[in-house]
């Protein structure tokens, strides 16, 4: 294992144990926040509040040292609204919204031995290769 | 109403993430959203390990909490359901370029606006769904 690949592992153990932590491991907490309907559970925010805050402040900081070699760690990000964007989007939180699951908390919930988590990722990769068969955005924030 | 733990362990763990996202980035030049980890793991030849050992990392840290705590492991939905919502969560992500740390964190964090647009139109959709979810099952209160 190369040191890009222990650094990616680190990154995805310390992703995963900030889900379980937050709480956003357990699709009712996700539910709770989409529901509106008097019993609404806000904490999805704080979790955004502070992965956003801590993310933000470190790329912002990152782009200011080494005289801006930082910011070239950074993909180009695309501005662009278009329609896959919208339509995909909107497909996903439909799905979001029947399960509680999002990709991380689901591939997380494999580790619990959740056996409803192996339905939903398998259900989920049959999804990811379907959406390669059609137009659509690159991943993450890269440019199309 | 509001429940001040969980409003502290979820900017506690919000943190951790923020934390992740970044050691990711630094380690591999790519953004961390899971969605597209998982597509590029499937489908690209390149940088496949990087992608493998991040998403072994997710797996590992779900097999620590389990073992050290007890997890709310069970999702309550019926499996019928969880694999429709599977694909619709698979498809969407991989045609809109991205999910709640694609979007949500990574792309909110760089300011951009296309993920603004994207995170409001999956929580928009989310809500709308769960509100007509409501109208055929009763959830209990956690």
């Amino acid at each position: 294992m190369n040191r890009r690949q222990l650094g990616a592992l680190a990154a995805g153990g310390l992703f995963g144990v900030g889900l379980v932590v937050s709480g956003m491991t357990d699709p009712r907490n996700v539910i709770g926040f989409l529901d509106f309907s008097g019993r609404w559970n806000p904490s999805l925010i704080a979790v955004m509040a502070g992965a956003v805050a801590v993310h933000a402040s470190l790329l912002a900081l990152l782009a200011r040292t080494a005289g801006g070699r930082g910011a070239r760690l950074l993909p180009p990000r695309s501005t662009r609204i278009d329609r896959p964007l919208i339509v995909g989007s909107a497909l996903f939180g439909v799905g979001w919204g029947l399960s509680g699951y999002c990709p991380g908390p689901a591939i997380v919930s494999l580790g619990f031995g959740a056996r409803t988590a192996f339905a939903f990722a398998a259900a989920m990769i049959v999804g990811i290769i379907a959406g390669g068969l059609v137009p659509r955005r690159r991943a993450g924030c890269e440019a199309p | 109403m509001l429940d001040k733990a969980l409003m502290l362990t979820g900017l506690l763990g919000g943190a951790l993430i923020g934390l992740a996202a970044t050691v990711y980035l630094l380690a591999t030049g790519r953004v961390a959203g899971v969605s597209g980890v998982v597509a590029g793991a499937l489908g690209e030849r390149e940088a496949r390990g990087e992608r493998i050992a991040f998403l072994a990392g997710l797996v590992g840290a779900g097999l620590v909490a389990a073992a050290v705590s007890s997890p709310a492991t069970a999702n309550p939905t019926p499996t019928a359901v969880l694999i429709v919502a599977g694909v619709l969560v698979g498809f969407g992500t991989r045609v809109g370029g991205g999910c709640t740390s694609g979007h949500g964190l990574c792309g909110i964090s760089r300011l951009s606006i296309a993920s603004l647009v994207a995170t409001a139109t999956f929580i928009a959709t989310g809500a709308a769904t769960v509100a007509i979810a409501n109208l055929f099952v009763t959830r209990p209160t956690p």
